[in-house]
Order: C-alpha cells, then sequence, then structure tokens
C-alpha cells in the first residue's frame, strides 16, 4: 500500500489552563490519503478545529507526529517548516475574520505569493491572481474590492484563492460552509470537489454537519472529546454506524420521512464531559446508553470490525 | 495558459491603494482645509529668512516700543521689551511646529514598535515592557521630561530626546491594546499558515487594522507637546530666551493680559490653527485609510 499523504501518529494537544491541562486533541491517529477527503465531524468543542491546526502546525502539538508523504514535520526547523508550508494550506470558517479588511481582494490572494516568493515578476503575480479568480468563479471586476463589498459567498471564495495560491496539495477545510446560506453552501462545496478532481488536492474537511461530510468525504472520522473513536470510508460509515456515539449522530440527522417520527430516536443525554484532565477509559461512557463497567476501566484502542472500519468501544 | 508571456490577462486594472487613499483623502474637505493651513504655516515659517531679520526684528528690544498695539508697522502688535510679535510668531513657529511634529514622529515610532512586540507576543515579554512603560506612566510626562533635560542639560536637541521618550509610553499602550483585538482574527492565522514572518504579519497586516486609536493619540498628543515645551521653558529647562516659542510667548503675555490680550490671543492662534490643522488631517487620514468607511 501507497505511503498516504497525510497521517497523524498519536498526535495530542493539550493546552494548559489554570485547573490542568486541557485535552483538545489526545492521541489521534488519522491518515489521508493522495486525492482524497477525510472528513472529521464532531460536536462543538471535540478538537477537530485543534487537530486540524496542529496538523499544519498552526499551534505545535504536545505529542506525536504528523507525517506528510512519511516525513515527520514536527521536527521541521523553521526554514524546512517554510517550505512545507508551500504544500499544506488552510480555508477558515468565518469568511468575515478571515480576510484582513484593509485589504483588496487582489492583495489578499497575491500575498501568499509574495510572501513565499513563487512568483517575482508582478506582472506574472496579477496574472496568477486573475487565474485563481476565474478558478474559484470570482468575476474580474471584483479585483479593486474590499471584502466587505462582497457577500459570503464571494468571500469565502477569496478564502479558497488564497489557499490554492501557493499550489497547495493538502488543504484543511475548517468548517469552510456552516456559515454561509444553504444555496451557497452547495456552491462552494461543488467549487471545492471539482477543484479536488482537477487538480488532485487532498482535503481534510473538518465539520459538524453530518450531511455536507456526506457529500464530500471519501473517509470519515468520528471525534468525541479530543479522541477519534470511529473511522471508515463514508458509505460505510453511514449504513453500519458501530460507535453508540456515532449512531446516535446519525440517528439525529433530520429526515423528510413522517414514517420516521414513530421510531424510537435515540437521543443522547446528559453533558460532554470536561476536557480538563479526563479519567481514562471511554470518554462517552458517562452518556452512552450501553455503558458498563469495563468501559471506564481503561483507555480504549481502536478496533478493526470490518475492513478500514475502525472502532474504539469496549463493547465489541 | 500564457505563462511566458507577461501580459496583463485583464482589462481590469488594479487600482494602487496609495492612490485612493489619497482619492479619499481629498474629498473629505475639512482634511483638506487643515493640510492647507498646515502647508500654508510650514511655508510661512520656512522662508521667514527672506523677509525678516532674526537679529534686528526677534532679538533687540526697543523699549520705546513697549505694548505698542497691532498696527501697520508691527501687525501683532509688540511685547513687554518692543520687539515684533509678527516675527517672533513666525521664528517662534519654527521651533514650535518643529519640536512637536518631531516629537510626535519620534514617539509614534518608537511606541507602536515597544506597543505592537508586546501586545503581538504577549505573556513574559508582554509583562516585561509593559511594566516598565507602567512606571513611565506613573511619573507624569512632564516630570519625567523635566528629570531627563535636567540631566542632559538645556538645548533643543534635549528637549526633543525628553519629549519623545516621555510620550513614548502613551503611544506603547494604545498601540498594544489596538493590536490585541486584531491578533487573534483568522487571517492573522491565515497569514502564519503562509509562513508569513512576524515583522511582515505586524506590518502589513496588524498595523494597519489599529491605525484608527494610534491617529488620534498622534494628533491629540501635538497639542499637550507644545504646552509642555512652554512649561519647560516656564521654569527655565526649555527653549532659553531670546528664542521665540510659542508656548513661552503664551506664558510671558500671561501677566499683562487684562491691558494687553493680544500678547496671549495671538500665539494662542497659533497653536490653535496648528493643533487644528493637525486633527483635521489626522482624522482625514483615518478614514482615508479605512477602506469600510464610505467617503
Amino acid at each position: 500500500m501507497s505511503v498516504p499523504l497525510i497521517q497523524t501518529k498519536n498526535l495530542k494537544k493539550y493546552f494548559k489552563t489554570p485547573k490542568g491541562n486541557l485535552h483538545a486533541v489526545d492521541g489521534v491517529n488519522i491518515s489521508i490519503k493522495e486525492g482524497q477527503t477525510l472528513g472529521v465531524v464532531g460536536e462543538s468543542g471535540c478538537g477537530k478545529s485543534t487537530l486540524g491546526r496542529a496538523i499544519l502546525r498552526l499551534i505545535e502539538p504536545t505529542d506525536g507526529e504528523v507525517l506528510f508523504n512519511g516525513h515527520n514535520i514536527v521536527q521541521y526547523d523553521d526554514k524546512k517548516m517554510l517550505e512545507m508550508r508551500k504544500q499544506m494550506q488552510i480555508i477558515f470558517q468565518d469568511p468575515f475574520s478571515s480576510l484582513n479588511p484593509r485589504m483588496t481582494v487582489s492583495q489578499i490572494i497575491a500575498e501568499p505569493i509574495k510572501v513565499c516568493k513563487t512568483i517575482k515578476n508582478s506582472r506574472e503575480i496579477d496574472n496568477k491572481v486573475f487565474d485563481l479568480m476565474e478558478t474559484v468563479g470570482l468575476a474580474e471586476r471584483f479585483v479593486n474590492t474590499y471584502p466587505h463589498e462582497l457577500d459570503g459567498g464571494r468571500r469565502q471564495r477569496i478564502g479558497i484563492a488564497r489557499a490554492l495560491a501557493l499550489d497547495p496539495k493538502f488543504i484543511v477545510c475548517d468548517e469552510p460552509v456552516s456559515a454561509l446560506d444553504v444555496s451557497i453552501q452547495a456552491q462552494i462545496l461543488n467549487l471545492m470537489m471539482d477543484l479536488q478532481e482537477s487538480m488532485g488536492f487532498t482535503y481534510m474537511f473538518i465539520t459538524h454537519d453530518l450531511s455536507v461530510v456526506k457529500h464530500i468525504s471519501d473517509e470519515i472520522a468520528v471525534m468525541y472529546l479530543g479522541q477519534c473513536v470511529e473511522t471508515a470510508p463514508s458509505d460505510e460509515l453511514f449504513q453500519n454506524p458501530v460507535h453508540p456515539y456515532t449512531k446516535a449522530l446519525l440517528a439525529a440527522i433530520p429526515t423528510l420521512d413522517f414514517r420516521d417520527n414513530k421510531k424510537e430516536k435515540q437521543i443522547i443525554k446528559g453533558e460532554v464531559v470536561s476536557p480538563i484532565n479526563p479519567k481514562p477509559g471511554c470518554r462517552f461512557a458517562q452518556r452512552c446508553p450501553m455503558a458498563q463497567n469495563v468501559c471506564t476501566e481503561e483507555n480504549i484502542e481502536l478496533k478493526e470490525v470490518v475492513p478500514k472500519h475502525f472502532v474504539a468501544c469496549r463493547l465489541l | 495558459m500564457s505563462e511566458h508571456v507577461i501580459n496583463l490577462k485583464s482589462s481590469v486594472k488594479k487600482r494602487s491603494q496609495l492612490k485612493a487613499i489619497f482619492h479619499k483623502f481629498k474629498k473629505n474637505k475639512l482634511a483638506m482645509f487643515g493640510f492647507v493651513i498646515l502647508v500654508i504655516l510650514i511655508i510661512i515659517v520656512s522662508t521667514a529668512g527672506l523677509y525678516l531679520d532674526y537679529e534686528a526684528d526677534v532679538e533687540t528690544q526697543d523699549m520705546k516700543a513697549m505694548f505698542l498695539g497691532p498696527s501697520w508697522d508691527h501687525p501683532f502688535g509688540t511685547d513687554q521689551f518692543g520687539r515684533d510679535m509678527f516675527a517672533r510668531i513666525i521664528y517662534g513657529g519654527r521651533i514650535s511646529l518643529f519640536v512637536g511634529l518631531f516629537t510626535i514622529s519620534i514617539a509614534l515610532t518608537l511606541g507602536s514598535l515597544i506597543g505592537a512586540t508586546a501586545g503581538y507576543y504577549g505573556g513574559k515579554i508582554d509583562n516585561i515592557i509593559m511594566r516598565i512603560m507602567d512606571v513611565f506612566l506613573a511619573i507624569p510626562a512632564t516630570i519625567i521630561a523635566i528629570a531627563i533635560v535636567a540631566s542632559l542639560g538645556t538645548g533643543l536637541i534635549n528637549i526633543l530626546i525628553a519629549l519623545s521618550i516621555s510620550r513614548t509610553p502613551q503611544f506603547a499602550r494604545v498601540v498594544r491594546s489596538a493590536i490585541l483585538s486584531v491578533k487573534e482574527q483568522d487571517f492573522i492565522e491565515a497569514a502564519r499558515a503562509c509562513g508569513t514572518k512576524d515583522r511582515r504579519i505586524i506590518l502589513r497586516h496588524i498595523i494597519p487594522n489599529a491605525i484608527g486609536p494610534i491617529i488620534v493619540q498622534a494628533t491629540l498628543s501635538m497639542a499637550t507637546t507644545i504646552l509642555v515645551v512652554a512649561g519647560l521653558s516656564f521654569i527655565g529647562l526649555g527653549i532659553q530666551p531670546p528664542t521665540p516659542e510659542w508656548g513661552t510667548m503664551l506664558a510671558d503675555g500671561k501677566s499683562q493680559m487684562r491691558y494687553y490680550p493680544y500678547l496671549v490671543v495671538v500665539p494662542g492662534i497659533a497653536i490653535v490653527l496648528a493643533v487644528l490643522s493637525l486633527n483635521l488631517i489626522g482624522d482625514g487620514l483615518r478614514d482615508a485609510l479605512d477602506p469600510r468607511l464610505k467617503n
């Protein structure tokens, strides 16, 4: 089997707080093959964004490895990292705060090129900017406009163009559509999928919206409180969820089928336990309808239940 | 894709940001008014040597011509030593305007750098820098200036040093707080994601977004600086007589204010004009630099 483009090994990020260590990302192992999309789902505060930022080293991981094409980039010094950064980019959730309000569209898109000096001639930079704008579907007339003059969808296109400016291989998409209207969500998602098809990008798609993740992902990783509880190919996960948390998440997707309403829905009770110095064992155990004593005894590793389908649950 | 032919692909031209800012500034009538006044003041003051003789008009005392009211010969009257107020105002402007503008630009640059470093890096660096600034802020700027001038000796350069240092902490505070409000935004992280160096992040992304309060602080400081120079001169640590200077003239005229009001009115108006024009320019600049404000 070929080496995955991105792989994390036991990646951890703890934040120091007055009460103790906050385990934002706690021993996550994921891998993404080149040209594929990994959807990362989970509720707010489960460490999805921190994971994405730790992979890009926008946040320094506390422990563990991030392998890019088999090389551990966590050990890279600043100079080597600078080269790496050209290959991995990020698209942000909020199209309002992610664009510098004092810069015009063309300046924003050209900024990464100027910083990394991938193109030096200013005319060529301008041409590249026009190319990028065309690629992401921004009309030329917006060159001199400022972000505040544009709507959310167009702003998000600027964010995408900026991420593409350095011709990266891997892009972390941190909830890129959750701040947009549903109609525009579809446009942006389709744009991103088209781009992946034509340029072979590898995405890590962070979201809490299951219908979005189903639409775009090849594989899905479900996170709960800093840990990855289930990973599987997209179709497999939706047809055959194994972890009780995944089951509950899928059950919560609203449907239009009225017959469904009669069925008992599995609703998660209780609240997320504190991520500060969590107890060993399954972190979902307090809310799990099937929890037993064994669940909280020791940490649970991911197990392969079906080929390529990994689950971290004691009851299997 | 025509990668080797370097021709602009689009008919839409990129507009330079400087031009846009200048265009917006020109549209702002009040700001242009302030700009014109300041330019006129600077021209009058800097060409003084062409139409005035420093020694004869400014320094030579003439006891027969004391306290003459404004007239054709003496447009602004004469002071208690019979010296022509008009010539003194113009030569005084050289020092006052220079001291004001110079100290503000030094304090602004120094304060911005210090405040930006503190705000951007945070943590220990922030704590150390800002505690030192707090020590300076705890002592009134005038007192610091007095202490510095007293230890370095009087003279224009020492006054400039003293005033610049005593103004710096205020700028550092304003800049730091402005930067704290900007630095957590996503576009800073986006800049970091493509490997932007800290210096470029501060200069290109953070300061332009924090410029509003900085400019306001700068224009407000100008007025106080001119008055602090007057204060220093009053206790003999500032500009030494007979060299004229607006603040000193104002202070000197105070005792005769009830009988010869023009002695304070004239330098007062001069200070107001300089300060007002700078404030107007500052406001206009702030608005012109913010693309979110329409005209």
